[in-house]
Protein backbone atom coordinates (compact mmCIF):
# COMPACT_ATOMS: atom_id res chain seq x y z
CA UNK A 1 0.00 0.00 0.00
CA UNK A 2 1.56 3.23 -1.14
CA UNK A 3 1.61 6.59 1.07
CA UNK A 4 -1.04 9.23 -0.96
CA UNK A 5 1.68 11.86 -1.80
CA UNK A 6 -0.89 14.50 -3.15
CA UNK A 7 -3.65 16.27 -2.40
CA UNK A 8 -5.84 14.23 -5.63
CA UNK A 9 -5.10 10.92 -4.59
CA UNK A 10 -5.99 11.98 -1.09
CA UNK A 11 -9.37 13.31 -2.03
CA UNK A 12 -9.50 10.43 -4.24
CA UNK A 13 -9.40 7.62 -1.11
CA UNK A 14 -11.74 9.98 0.75
CA UNK A 15 -14.15 9.50 -1.87
CA UNK A 16 -14.22 6.48 -2.64
CA UNK A 17 -14.45 5.10 0.80
CA UNK A 18 -17.70 7.51 1.51
CA UNK A 19 -19.26 6.01 -1.78
CA UNK A 20 -18.75 2.50 -0.67
CA UNK A 21 -19.62 3.16 3.29
CA UNK A 22 -23.70 2.79 3.75
CA UNK A 23 -23.57 4.51 6.83
CA UNK A 24 -22.14 7.79 7.54
CA UNK A 25 -18.40 8.28 8.10
CA UNK A 26 -17.15 10.22 10.83
CA UNK A 27 -13.92 12.17 10.77
CA UNK A 28 -11.88 9.24 13.02
CA UNK A 29 -13.31 7.24 10.79
CA UNK A 30 -11.68 8.88 8.16
CA UNK A 31 -8.67 9.75 9.74
CA UNK A 32 -7.94 5.44 9.85
CA UNK A 33 -7.46 5.71 6.18
CA UNK A 34 -4.74 7.85 6.65
CA UNK A 35 -2.89 5.56 9.39
CA UNK A 36 -2.63 8.34 11.59
CA UNK A 37 -0.55 10.72 9.70
CA UNK A 38 -2.99 13.29 8.79
CA UNK A 39 -4.64 16.23 10.42
CA UNK A 40 -8.02 16.56 11.24
CA UNK A 41 -8.03 20.48 10.08
CA UNK A 42 -6.37 18.76 6.77
CA UNK A 43 -9.13 16.48 6.47
CA UNK A 44 -11.69 18.77 7.10
CA UNK A 45 -10.49 21.03 4.06
CA UNK A 46 -10.17 17.68 1.60
CA UNK A 47 -13.65 16.89 2.56
CA UNK A 48 -14.73 20.58 1.81
CA UNK A 49 -12.62 20.39 -1.39
CA UNK A 50 -14.73 16.95 -2.50
CA UNK A 51 -17.91 18.44 -1.60
CA UNK A 52 -16.94 21.44 -3.88
CA UNK A 53 -15.96 18.87 -6.73
CA UNK A 54 -19.60 17.29 -6.67
CA UNK A 55 -21.06 20.23 -6.72
CA UNK A 56 -21.92 19.65 -10.62
CA UNK A 57 -22.79 15.61 -10.16
CA UNK A 58 -25.51 13.85 -9.25
CA UNK A 59 -24.24 13.34 -6.17
CA UNK A 60 -23.44 15.50 -2.92
CA UNK A 61 -21.40 15.00 -0.14
CA UNK A 62 -23.23 16.09 3.14
CA UNK A 63 -22.54 16.33 6.63
CA UNK A 64 -24.64 14.43 9.34
CA UNK A 65 -24.97 13.93 13.02
CA UNK A 66 -22.74 10.94 12.61
CA UNK A 67 -20.12 12.01 10.03
CA UNK A 68 -20.31 12.63 6.09
CA UNK A 69 -21.82 10.61 3.38
CA UNK A 70 -22.69 11.08 0.07
CA UNK A 71 -26.39 10.86 -1.23
CA UNK A 72 -28.38 11.52 -4.43
CA UNK A 73 -29.40 14.93 -4.94
CA UNK A 74 -32.97 16.11 -3.76
CA UNK A 75 -33.60 16.28 -7.26
CA UNK A 76 -33.68 12.51 -8.42
CA UNK A 77 -35.51 11.58 -5.35
CA UNK A 78 -38.43 11.43 -7.06
CA UNK A 79 -37.35 9.17 -10.09
CA UNK A 80 -35.42 7.09 -7.58
CA UNK A 81 -38.46 6.11 -5.66
CA UNK A 82 -40.22 5.02 -8.73
CA UNK A 83 -37.43 2.21 -8.72
CA UNK A 84 -38.79 1.46 -5.40
CA UNK A 85 -42.04 1.93 -4.70
CA UNK A 86 -42.77 -0.16 -1.30
CA UNK A 87 -40.73 2.85 0.52
CA UNK A 88 -41.35 3.05 4.20
CA UNK A 89 -44.75 4.27 4.82
CA UNK A 90 -45.56 7.26 6.56
CA UNK A 91 -46.18 7.26 10.07
CA UNK A 92 -49.35 7.87 11.82
CA UNK A 93 -50.39 11.31 13.41
CA UNK A 94 -49.91 9.94 16.65
CA UNK A 95 -46.47 8.89 15.85
CA UNK A 96 -45.57 11.80 14.27
CA UNK A 97 -46.53 14.18 17.31
CA UNK A 98 -44.94 11.62 19.75
CA UNK A 99 -41.75 12.13 18.02
CA UNK A 100 -41.99 15.60 17.80
CA UNK A 101 -42.74 16.20 21.43
CA UNK A 102 -39.33 13.81 22.17
CA UNK A 103 -37.58 15.95 19.32
CA UNK A 104 -38.44 19.63 20.85
CA UNK A 105 -38.63 18.56 24.18
CA UNK A 106 -36.41 16.19 25.55
CA UNK A 107 -35.87 14.24 27.69
CA UNK A 108 -39.33 13.41 28.39
CA UNK A 109 -41.39 10.76 29.65
CA UNK A 110 -44.20 9.50 28.46
CA UNK A 111 -46.34 11.26 30.93
CA UNK A 112 -44.82 14.02 29.82
CA UNK A 113 -45.81 13.37 26.31
CA UNK A 114 -49.28 12.88 27.57
CA UNK A 115 -49.55 16.33 29.71
CA UNK A 116 -48.65 17.87 25.93
CA UNK A 117 -51.02 15.09 23.76
CA UNK A 118 -54.23 15.40 26.56
CA UNK A 119 -54.40 11.22 25.32
CA UNK A 120 -52.48 8.36 27.05
CA UNK A 121 -49.30 7.10 25.04
CA UNK A 122 -49.84 4.27 23.21
CA UNK A 123 -47.30 1.86 23.70
CA UNK A 124 -46.91 0.78 20.03
CA UNK A 125 -45.82 4.41 18.89
CA UNK A 126 -42.79 4.24 21.32
CA UNK A 127 -41.97 0.63 20.01
CA UNK A 128 -42.17 2.13 16.61
CA UNK A 129 -39.64 5.22 16.95
CA UNK A 130 -37.44 2.94 19.24
CA UNK A 131 -37.68 0.18 16.36
CA UNK A 132 -36.93 2.76 13.46
CA UNK A 133 -33.64 3.52 16.44
CA UNK A 134 -34.93 7.32 16.22
CA UNK A 135 -35.91 7.39 19.79
CA UNK A 136 -34.00 5.37 23.18
CA UNK A 137 -33.97 5.45 26.66
CA UNK A 138 -31.31 7.92 28.02
CA UNK A 139 -32.62 7.72 31.87
CA UNK A 140 -34.65 7.70 34.55
CA UNK A 141 -36.58 10.80 35.97
CA UNK A 142 -36.05 10.89 39.56
CA UNK A 143 -39.71 10.28 41.14
CA UNK A 144 -41.72 7.80 42.22
CA UNK A 145 -41.70 5.19 39.60
CA UNK A 146 -38.83 6.34 37.85
CA UNK A 147 -39.95 6.76 34.73
CA UNK A 148 -38.13 6.13 31.85
CA UNK A 149 -36.55 9.65 29.87
CA UNK A 150 -36.74 9.56 26.37
CA UNK A 151 -34.84 11.44 23.98
CA UNK A 152 -33.90 11.28 19.88
CA UNK A 153 -30.67 9.26 18.84
CA UNK A 154 -27.75 10.09 16.25
CA UNK A 155 -29.64 7.88 13.49
CA UNK A 156 -32.93 9.96 13.90
CA UNK A 157 -30.79 12.97 12.67
CA UNK A 158 -28.82 11.46 10.01
CA UNK A 159 -31.93 10.26 8.74
CA UNK A 160 -33.68 13.81 8.62
CA UNK A 161 -30.10 15.00 7.35
CA UNK A 162 -29.26 17.01 9.82
CA UNK A 163 -26.05 17.54 11.93
CA UNK A 164 -27.84 18.48 15.57
CA UNK A 165 -30.98 19.16 17.16
CA UNK A 166 -30.56 23.27 16.63
CA UNK A 167 -30.69 22.00 12.68
CA UNK A 168 -34.61 21.08 13.39
CA UNK A 169 -36.99 23.44 12.21
CA UNK A 170 -37.91 26.24 14.68
CA UNK A 171 -40.84 25.88 17.20
CA UNK A 172 -43.08 28.22 16.51
CA UNK A 173 -44.53 29.30 19.99
CA UNK A 174 -47.42 31.17 19.57
CA UNK A 175 -46.19 34.94 19.37
CA UNK A 176 -47.33 35.95 22.85
CA UNK A 177 -45.23 35.11 25.70
CA UNK A 178 -47.88 36.19 28.10
CA UNK A 179 -51.30 35.43 27.35
CA UNK A 180 -53.02 38.38 27.71
CA UNK A 181 -56.59 37.58 29.01
CA UNK A 182 -59.08 40.48 28.89
CA UNK B 1 -58.11 15.88 9.56
CA UNK B 2 -59.34 18.96 7.36
CA UNK B 3 -62.19 19.55 5.59
CA UNK B 4 -61.28 21.55 2.37
CA UNK B 5 -63.50 24.19 2.39
CA UNK B 6 -63.66 24.90 -1.64
CA UNK B 7 -64.87 28.27 -2.66
CA UNK B 8 -67.16 27.04 -5.40
CA UNK B 9 -69.30 25.43 -2.76
CA UNK B 10 -72.95 25.44 -4.22
CA UNK B 11 -76.12 25.76 -1.55
CA UNK B 12 -79.56 25.55 -3.75
CA UNK B 13 -77.84 26.98 -6.64
CA UNK B 14 -76.48 30.03 -5.33
CA UNK B 15 -72.59 29.50 -4.92
CA UNK B 16 -71.41 29.96 -1.52
CA UNK B 17 -68.68 32.67 -1.05
CA UNK B 18 -68.80 33.07 2.81
CA UNK B 19 -68.45 30.04 5.86
CA UNK B 20 -71.90 30.70 7.31
CA UNK B 21 -70.81 32.22 10.88
CA UNK B 22 -73.59 29.50 12.97
CA UNK B 23 -71.61 26.90 11.06
CA UNK B 24 -72.75 23.49 12.81
CA UNK B 25 -70.93 20.15 12.06
CA UNK B 26 -73.71 17.65 12.90
CA UNK B 27 -72.34 14.84 15.39
CA UNK B 28 -73.24 12.22 12.60
CA UNK B 29 -71.02 13.78 10.27
CA UNK B 30 -68.04 13.02 12.56
CA UNK B 31 -68.49 9.93 13.41
CA UNK B 32 -66.43 8.88 9.88
CA UNK B 33 -63.47 11.30 12.27
CA UNK B 34 -63.53 9.96 15.59
CA UNK B 35 -60.50 7.86 15.12
CA UNK B 36 -58.75 10.60 13.19
CA UNK B 37 -59.00 13.03 16.23
CA UNK B 38 -55.98 12.63 18.29
CA UNK B 39 -57.39 13.47 21.30
CA UNK B 40 -59.71 15.66 23.63
CA UNK B 41 -57.23 18.40 22.82
CA UNK B 42 -57.10 17.83 18.80
CA UNK B 43 -60.88 18.05 19.31
CA UNK B 44 -61.19 21.14 21.36
CA UNK B 45 -58.89 23.00 18.55
CA UNK B 46 -60.71 21.28 15.78
CA UNK B 47 -63.86 23.22 16.82
CA UNK B 48 -62.07 26.48 17.95
CA UNK B 49 -60.69 26.87 14.48
CA UNK B 50 -64.18 25.75 12.74
CA UNK B 51 -65.69 28.56 14.16
CA UNK B 52 -63.17 30.82 13.86
CA UNK B 53 -63.11 31.21 17.94
CA UNK B 54 -60.34 33.58 19.45
CA UNK B 55 -58.12 30.73 21.13
CA UNK B 56 -56.93 33.68 23.70
CA UNK B 57 -60.95 34.50 24.30
CA UNK B 58 -63.16 30.96 24.38
CA UNK B 59 -66.80 31.92 24.65
CA UNK B 60 -66.85 28.95 27.18
CA UNK B 61 -70.95 28.10 27.09
CA UNK B 62 -70.58 27.38 23.15
CA UNK B 63 -67.49 25.33 23.43
CA UNK B 64 -68.31 23.56 26.09
CA UNK B 65 -71.71 22.42 24.56
CA UNK B 66 -70.37 21.17 21.27
CA UNK B 67 -67.67 19.59 22.79
CA UNK B 68 -70.13 17.73 25.03
CA UNK B 69 -72.28 16.60 21.94
CA UNK B 70 -69.37 15.05 20.07
CA UNK B 71 -68.06 13.59 23.66
CA UNK B 72 -71.79 11.91 23.95
CA UNK B 73 -71.88 10.29 20.50
CA UNK B 74 -68.63 9.28 20.88
CA UNK B 75 -69.37 7.42 24.82
CA UNK B 76 -72.28 5.79 22.13
CA UNK B 77 -69.49 4.33 19.67
CA UNK B 78 -65.99 3.55 21.88
CA UNK B 79 -66.27 3.27 25.89
CA UNK B 80 -62.61 3.46 25.92
CA UNK B 81 -61.61 6.36 23.81
CA UNK B 82 -64.40 8.92 25.52
CA UNK B 83 -62.66 7.99 28.57
CA UNK B 84 -59.73 11.10 28.14
CA UNK B 85 -62.60 13.05 26.85
CA UNK B 86 -64.21 12.48 29.76
CA UNK B 87 -61.96 14.24 31.90
CA UNK B 88 -61.83 16.93 29.52
CA UNK B 89 -65.45 17.59 29.63
CA UNK B 90 -65.32 17.54 33.07
CA UNK B 91 -62.31 20.49 32.96
CA UNK B 92 -64.79 22.17 30.65
CA UNK B 93 -67.62 22.53 32.86
CA UNK B 94 -65.07 23.24 35.66
CA UNK B 95 -63.97 26.32 33.99
CA UNK B 96 -67.24 27.22 32.81
CA UNK B 97 -68.76 27.55 36.58
CA UNK B 98 -65.98 29.21 37.80
CA UNK B 99 -66.43 31.85 35.10
CA UNK B 100 -70.23 32.19 35.74
CA UNK B 101 -69.55 32.82 39.77
CA UNK B 102 -69.05 36.32 40.74
CA UNK B 103 -65.54 37.21 42.07
CA UNK B 104 -65.22 37.99 45.39
CA UNK B 105 -63.26 41.42 45.24
CA UNK B 106 -60.36 40.70 47.42
CA UNK B 107 -59.12 38.30 44.85
CA UNK B 108 -59.73 40.37 41.88
CA UNK B 109 -56.65 39.73 40.54
CA UNK B 110 -57.23 36.06 40.41
CA UNK B 111 -56.51 34.29 36.69
CA UNK B 112 -58.26 33.83 34.39
CA UNK B 113 -60.09 30.18 34.46
CA UNK B 114 -59.40 29.61 31.15
CA UNK B 115 -55.71 30.32 31.33
CA UNK B 116 -54.71 26.72 31.86
CA UNK B 117 -57.05 25.76 29.00
CA UNK B 118 -55.61 28.05 26.45
CA UNK B 119 -51.68 27.40 27.37
CA UNK B 120 -52.26 23.65 26.63
CA UNK B 121 -54.00 24.29 23.30
CA UNK B 122 -51.61 26.46 22.42
CA UNK B 123 -48.89 23.88 23.31
CA UNK B 124 -50.41 21.62 21.88
CA UNK B 125 -51.10 23.27 18.70
CA UNK B 126 -47.22 24.20 18.41
CA UNK B 127 -46.78 20.63 18.66
CA UNK B 128 -49.00 19.65 16.28
CA UNK B 129 -47.15 22.05 13.59
CA UNK B 130 -43.87 20.65 14.69
CA UNK B 131 -45.00 17.53 13.82
CA UNK B 132 -46.59 18.40 10.30
CA UNK B 133 -42.83 20.35 9.51
CA UNK B 134 -41.13 16.83 10.66
CA UNK B 135 -43.36 14.94 8.52
CA UNK B 136 -42.53 17.11 5.66
CA UNK B 137 -39.03 16.67 5.70
CA UNK B 138 -36.99 14.39 3.60
CA UNK B 139 -36.29 11.19 4.92
CA UNK B 140 -33.95 8.38 4.34
CA UNK B 141 -35.72 5.58 3.31
CA UNK B 142 -38.40 8.29 1.87
CA UNK B 143 -37.01 11.30 -0.22
CA UNK B 144 -33.29 10.87 0.54
CA UNK B 145 -31.52 8.35 -1.18
CA UNK B 146 -28.23 7.61 0.08
CA UNK B 147 -25.30 6.54 -1.94
CA UNK B 148 -23.53 2.96 -1.40
CA UNK B 149 -21.70 1.69 -4.13
CA UNK B 150 -20.86 -1.71 -3.96
CA UNK B 151 -17.18 -2.79 -2.84
CA UNK B 152 -16.02 -6.25 -2.22
CA UNK B 153 -13.72 -5.87 1.21
CA UNK B 154 -10.60 -7.30 0.49
CA UNK B 155 -8.56 -9.59 4.21
CA UNK B 156 -6.04 -6.81 4.88
CA UNK B 157 -4.30 -10.22 6.63
CA UNK B 158 -1.68 -12.74 4.77
CA UNK B 159 -2.46 -15.98 3.98
CA UNK B 160 -0.23 -17.78 6.02
CA UNK B 161 3.05 -19.79 4.49
CA UNK B 162 2.76 -23.63 4.56
CA UNK B 163 5.91 -26.08 4.13
CA UNK B 164 5.89 -29.28 2.76
CA UNK B 165 6.45 -30.77 6.33
CA UNK B 166 3.37 -29.49 7.28
CA UNK B 167 1.78 -31.00 4.79
CA UNK B 168 3.04 -34.68 5.41
CA UNK B 169 2.26 -33.82 8.98
CA UNK B 170 -1.30 -32.53 8.61
CA UNK B 171 -1.71 -36.32 5.89
CA UNK B 172 -0.54 -38.45 9.05
CA UNK B 173 -3.36 -36.96 10.71
CA UNK B 174 -6.16 -37.72 8.96
CA UNK B 175 -4.87 -40.91 8.51
CA UNK B 176 -4.50 -41.41 12.20
CA UNK B 177 -7.75 -40.49 12.74
CA UNK B 178 -9.15 -42.35 9.93
CA UNK B 179 -7.92 -45.38 11.81
CA UNK B 180 -9.75 -44.47 15.09
CA UNK B 181 -13.39 -44.31 12.88
CA UNK B 182 -12.68 -47.42 11.55
CA UNK B 183 -15.62 -49.21 11.29
CA UNK B 184 -15.96 -52.94 13.58
CA UNK B 185 -17.41 -55.57 11.90
CA UNK B 186 -19.77 -57.65 13.63
CA UNK B 187 -19.74 -61.57 12.95
CA UNK B 188 -22.38 -63.04 14.20
CA UNK B 189 -21.01 -65.27 16.69
CA UNK B 190 -23.07 -68.28 17.59
CA UNK B 191 -23.43 -68.43 20.84
CA UNK B 192 -26.48 -69.54 22.85
CA UNK B 193 -27.17 -67.89 25.75
CA UNK B 194 -29.26 -71.05 26.58
CA UNK B 195 -26.09 -73.25 26.00
CA UNK B 196 -23.99 -71.55 28.87
CA UNK B 197 -26.74 -71.97 31.12
CA UNK B 198 -26.59 -75.04 31.08
CA UNK B 199 -22.58 -74.96 31.26
CA UNK B 200 -22.66 -72.91 33.73
CA UNK B 201 -25.12 -75.17 35.71
CA UNK B 202 -23.19 -78.77 35.14
CA UNK B 203 -20.01 -76.44 36.51
CA UNK B 204 -21.90 -76.02 39.74
CA UNK B 205 -23.18 -79.62 39.81
CA UNK B 206 -19.65 -80.61 40.33
CA UNK B 207 -18.64 -77.96 42.40
CA UNK B 208 -21.32 -76.76 44.58
CA UNK B 209 -19.67 -72.73 44.86
CA UNK B 210 -17.82 -70.80 42.36
CA UNK B 211 -16.07 -67.86 43.29
CA UNK B 212 -17.78 -65.29 40.84
CA UNK B 213 -14.27 -64.86 38.92
CA UNK B 214 -13.62 -68.20 38.71
CA UNK B 215 -16.68 -68.70 36.03
CA UNK B 216 -14.96 -66.43 33.70
CA UNK B 217 -11.61 -67.84 31.74
CA UNK B 218 -10.50 -64.03 30.53
CA UNK B 219 -7.42 -65.32 29.29
CA UNK B 220 -8.50 -67.77 26.88
CA UNK B 221 -12.25 -66.87 26.17
CA UNK B 222 -13.02 -63.92 23.82
CA UNK B 223 -15.20 -61.28 24.83
CA UNK B 224 -18.80 -62.68 23.15
CA UNK B 225 -18.16 -65.95 25.29
CA UNK B 226 -17.71 -63.99 28.37
CA UNK B 227 -20.54 -62.00 27.67
CA UNK B 228 -23.17 -64.53 26.95
CA UNK B 229 -21.72 -66.31 29.72
CA UNK B 230 -22.63 -63.36 32.14
CA UNK B 231 -25.70 -63.02 29.98
CA UNK B 232 -26.17 -66.58 31.44
CA UNK B 233 -25.36 -66.56 34.78
CA UNK B 234 -28.25 -63.36 35.31
CA UNK B 235 -30.67 -65.53 33.63
CA UNK B 236 -30.38 -68.45 35.71
CA UNK B 237 -30.26 -66.24 38.76
CA UNK B 238 -33.43 -64.97 37.46
CA UNK B 239 -35.36 -67.73 37.03
CA UNK B 240 -34.30 -69.18 40.57
CA UNK B 241 -31.86 -71.94 39.62
CA UNK B 242 -28.83 -70.50 41.19
CA UNK B 243 -27.80 -67.80 44.10
CA UNK B 244 -25.60 -64.98 43.65
CA UNK B 245 -24.77 -63.82 47.42
CA UNK B 246 -22.16 -61.29 48.92
CA UNK B 247 -21.02 -61.26 52.50
CA UNK B 248 -20.13 -57.36 52.40
CA UNK B 249 -19.61 -54.58 50.19
CA UNK B 250 -16.70 -55.29 47.63
CA UNK B 251 -16.55 -58.71 48.96
CA UNK B 252 -16.08 -61.89 47.15
CA UNK B 253 -19.06 -62.53 45.01
CA UNK B 254 -20.11 -66.39 44.94
CA UNK B 255 -22.50 -68.57 42.93
CA UNK B 256 -24.03 -71.39 44.26
CA UNK B 257 -26.55 -73.65 42.74
CA UNK B 258 -30.02 -73.03 44.38
CA UNK B 259 -30.65 -76.58 45.27
CA UNK B 260 -27.38 -77.43 47.02
CA UNK B 261 -28.27 -75.15 49.81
Amino acid sequence: MREPDNIAQMKAILEAALLTSPQPLALDDLLKLFAGRMERATLRMLLDELKADWMEKTLELVQVASGYRFQAKEAYGEYLSLLNPERQPKYSRAVMETLAIIAYRQPVTRGDIEQIRGVAVNPNVIRQLQERDWIDIVGQREVPGRPSLYATTKHFLDDLNLRSLAELPPFEAFAQSEIPLE
Amino acid sequence: MVLAINSLIKINGETLSALPQDLYIPPDALEVYLEAFEGPLDLLLYLIRKHNLDILDIPMADLTVQYMTYVEKMKAINLELAADYLLMSAMLIEIKSRMLLPKPAAVEEEDDPRAELVRRLMEYEAIKRAAQRLDAMPKVGQEIEVAAAHFQPVSQMKPPEVHLEDLVEAWRNVLKRAKLHQHHKLGRAELSVREHMSLLLRRLSKTPVLRFDELFDVAKEGIPTLVVHFLAMLELAKEGLIRITQQDAFGPIYVQASHSS
